[in-house]
């Protein structure tokens, strides 16, 4: 009995200190390896960039594509960064001290996905405003651009985590892991791009980016689930 | 099983995709001991040690903690275990007190000065704030195990420690593992030096017995 | 493990592999059977005996293989996932060998009905691909198949490859219902008003019973089909094992 109470008692607190402290720790560690953090962002600078040289510069036609070409742009950022969430943890050996953890490892996980995202898809959001002008997006569309950005990110990095832990193991993974999760991320891009459009046409927009918020709370619940029981099964 | 052994082993059978890598591993191990897990190359003494930690399940057999099924006591028996493995788990963008910080505070130890005095007394209290992919192999190894000078957990899990230490930090390490011993710890190492710090058993891996 | 239990034996029986491969091949000459008959009656009266469509002509009987493969595709998947399932929870091998074997068999049964689609949608739309929803959520589908044959591939050490798939084939199936709603309401939005699908669905008897036929011969099939790699596997999984050894001298020598 007693000893159950303890087990408890390490579990609970463990588990909510866990939370904050892997965000904070990969937060730090993302502030000291500022290049490789921000390397995402200029990718998506520069592929923005190619979309008026590849398709033309006429404000017409490139109001037309800017949903879809922001929204396809921030999903590319994204990928490219996700393998980040876990590789590195692997290489050093903190991932195994992670695993044997005495707490419930989907909180921790949980913790990267976030801090994943406040260095990701939180900064891609907030410039995508300026993409936004330069592909000449209408006015109206900017909030629901970021919007949509930010739940859908956030479903990304979810998402993504849960690609990074199969894969993590691998070591040449990174060629492997885009081709698991960009199917699971076409239904984001869908309504990502939907509820810009929508904003784009002066129609009602919050009922995409509700399906959008659903979708999110869902991959919440169940992606550090998956990633940490990949993570158990298949990365040692 | 018997109460009175730290941890036990009954057993304990190992097989990668279908091949046996060992197989019937029984071993026992009391509070104040060490032992020596020895064998060739490839005979599976790291697996073993990956086995105790339960990053890996074995394909049969039992592991005891004081005396209860592993599983039933695994969140007890992972918050009285340590284990240092080949990967250091040391972040190369923090400095050595961070890491360290960071590993004591996965334990549940929060002080700074005792990390500070941890640090110094492996001989890294010159170096403590730099940046760990400043510091060389030996340094970083002595940052890794610095986590032997403050740590209380009761069981030390330990893969090939010595390795790239010098004789300071070999002594060092004896030190630390000798206080362990003292306070009724237990070690399970693998090493290919000697680490004569106490009453030290062997168990061959290859002739499955001690 | 409750190895002793009678209650349970007969399930971790169905756990070996060597039990597996002792009772499919006592199956396999009947499945052959089987799936050359339905096919072969399926065939001769889905393209000979029924009658040709009113507006389609004879194009219209690619129906027969277009349809029973998106059926079994999307099928295939959940069997992949089941099985995939009850191998990482109840650590059964097999399990995870039916399910390896499943991943190859749905993905080619995919683009087969992509495939067969394309070639219906030439004479009946007047292009090979369009961007129709049912379409598009059956290339998704080969996209996740192509992932799961991927990973399983990916992983030197067998098992670690077993897991990782079933975990993506498990969280491919939770994404499932999302593309298709997601894809379908996709296509709502965008909707060309040239092309429409085949409105009147209600399909004739005459048509329908050589197709019902057809499709109890792609599901035997797909059993046949899936015996047949299993075994595959198990041989080249337990070539270490005293049986697989036994059983690859008594056919060198017959």
């Amino acid at each position: 009995m007693i000893l159950k109470k303890i087990v408890f008692n390490v579990n609970g607190v463990a588990a909510v200190r866990g939370f904050s402290d892997y965000v904070k720790r990969d937060l730090q560690l993302a502030y000291r390896s500022l290049g490789d953090t921000v390397a995402p962002l200029i990718f998506f600078t520069m592929v923005c960039t190619l979309v008026p040289l590849g398709l033309s510069p006429d404000t017409q036609r490139l109001s037309e594509v800017a949903p879809s070409m922001l929204w396809i742009m921030a999903l590319l950022s994204t990928l490219l960064s996700i393998e980040r969430i876990f590789i590195h943890d692997y290489e050093d050996g903190s991932l195994e001290q992670l695993l044997i953890a005495p707490q419930l490892i989907e909180i921790p996980i949980l913790g990267k996905i976030v801090a994943h995202w406040l260095v990701t898809g939180l900064p891609l959001t907030l410039m995508s405003p300026l993409l936004g002008l330069m592909l000449s997006l209408p006015g109206s569309a900017y909030p629901a651009l970021l919007l949509s950005l930010a739940i859908g990110t956030a479903y990304l990095s979810a998402v993504g985590a849960v690609g990074a832990s199969l894969t993590v193991s691998l070591g040449r993974g990174g060629l492997l892991l885009p081709l698991l999760v960009v199917p699971l991320y076409m239904p984001i891009i869908i309504f990502g791009t939907a509820t810009v459009t929508f904003a784009v046409d002066a129609m009602q927009w919050l009922g995409p980016l509700a399906a959008m918020g659903a979708m999110l709370c869902a991959a919440i619940a169940l992606c550090p689930l998956a990633a940490a029981a990949a993570l158990r099964f298949s990365s040692i | 099983m018997p109460n009175d052994y730290l941890i036990s082993v009954n057993d304990l059978c190992f097989e990668r995709d279908s091949l046996k890598l060992f197989g019937d591993v029984s071993l026992c191990l009391s509070a104040g001991e060490i032992l020596l897990l020895e064998g060739p190359n490839g005979c599976g003494k790291t697996t073993l040690l990956r086995l105790l930690t339960t990053l890996l399940k074995p394909t049969s057999g039992n592991v005891y903690y004081c005396g209860e099924l592993l599983d039933k006591v695994r969140y007890q028996y992972l918050a009285d275990m340590l284990y240092i493995g080949h990967q250091s788990a040391i972040k190369l963008a923090l400095s050595a007190e961070e890491n360290l910080t960071w590993m004591a505070a996965s334990e549940g130890l929060h002080e700074p000065q005792m990390v500070r005095d941890a640090l110094q007394r492996m001989g890294l209290g010159r170096v403590y704030d730099l940046p760990c992919h400043q510091l060389s192999a030996g340094q970083m190894r002595r940052v890794a195990l610095s986590r032997l000078a403050l740590s209380r957990c009761r069981l030390w899990l330990l893969d090939e420690p010595l390795a790239a230490l010098d004789a300071e930090g070999i002594e060092l390490i004896k030190s630390c593992v000798r206080k362990h011993l003292d306070r009724q710890g237990a070690v399970i190492l693998v090493s290919h030096q000697d680490l004569a710090a106490g009453p030290m058993r062997k168990y061959d891996l290859k002739e499955n017995c001690f | 493990m409750a190895m002793g239990s009678t209650k349970w034996q007969w399930f971790y029986r169905l756990g070996s592999p060597r039990w597996f491969y002792e009772i499919s091949g006592r199956w396999l000459p009947w499945l052959v059977c089987a799936t050359i008959i339905l096919l072969g009656v399926g065939l001769f009266w889905g393209l000979a005996l029924a009658p040709p469509d009113a507006r389609q002509g004879h194009s219209f009987r690619i129906i027969y293989l277009h349809v029973p493969a998106s059926l079994l595709a999307l099928a295939g998947y959940y069997i992949m996932a089941v099985t995939g399932a009850v191998g990482l929870i109840w650590r059964i091998k097999m399990s995870f060998m039916l399910m390896k074997s499943a991943a190859p068999i749905g993905a080619a049964l995919t683009f087969m009905a992509l495939f067969t689609g394309a070639v219906w949608g030439k004479p009946s739309w007047g292009t090979y691909w369009v961007w129709d929803a049912r379409i598009t959520s059956m290339l998704i589908l080969l996209f996740l198949y192509l992932g799961v044959l991927a990973l399983q591939r990916a992983f030197t050490s067998v098992e670690a490859g077993y897991r990782a798939s079933a975990i993506l084939a498990l969280v491919g199936t939770v994404n499932i219902p999302i593309i298709y709603k997601s894809v379908d309401w996709w296509h709502t939005l965008h909707q060309p008003a040239t092309l429409k699908l085949t409105s009147a669905s209600s399909i004739h008897t005459d048509m329908l019973e050589p197709l019902v036929v057809m499709v109890c011969g792609f599901y035997v099939f797909y059993v046949l089909a899936l015996c047949l790699f299993t075994r595959s596997e198990i041989v080249q999984q337990e070539s270490a094992t005293a049986w697989v050894k036994a059983l690859a001298t008594s056919e060198s020598r017959t």
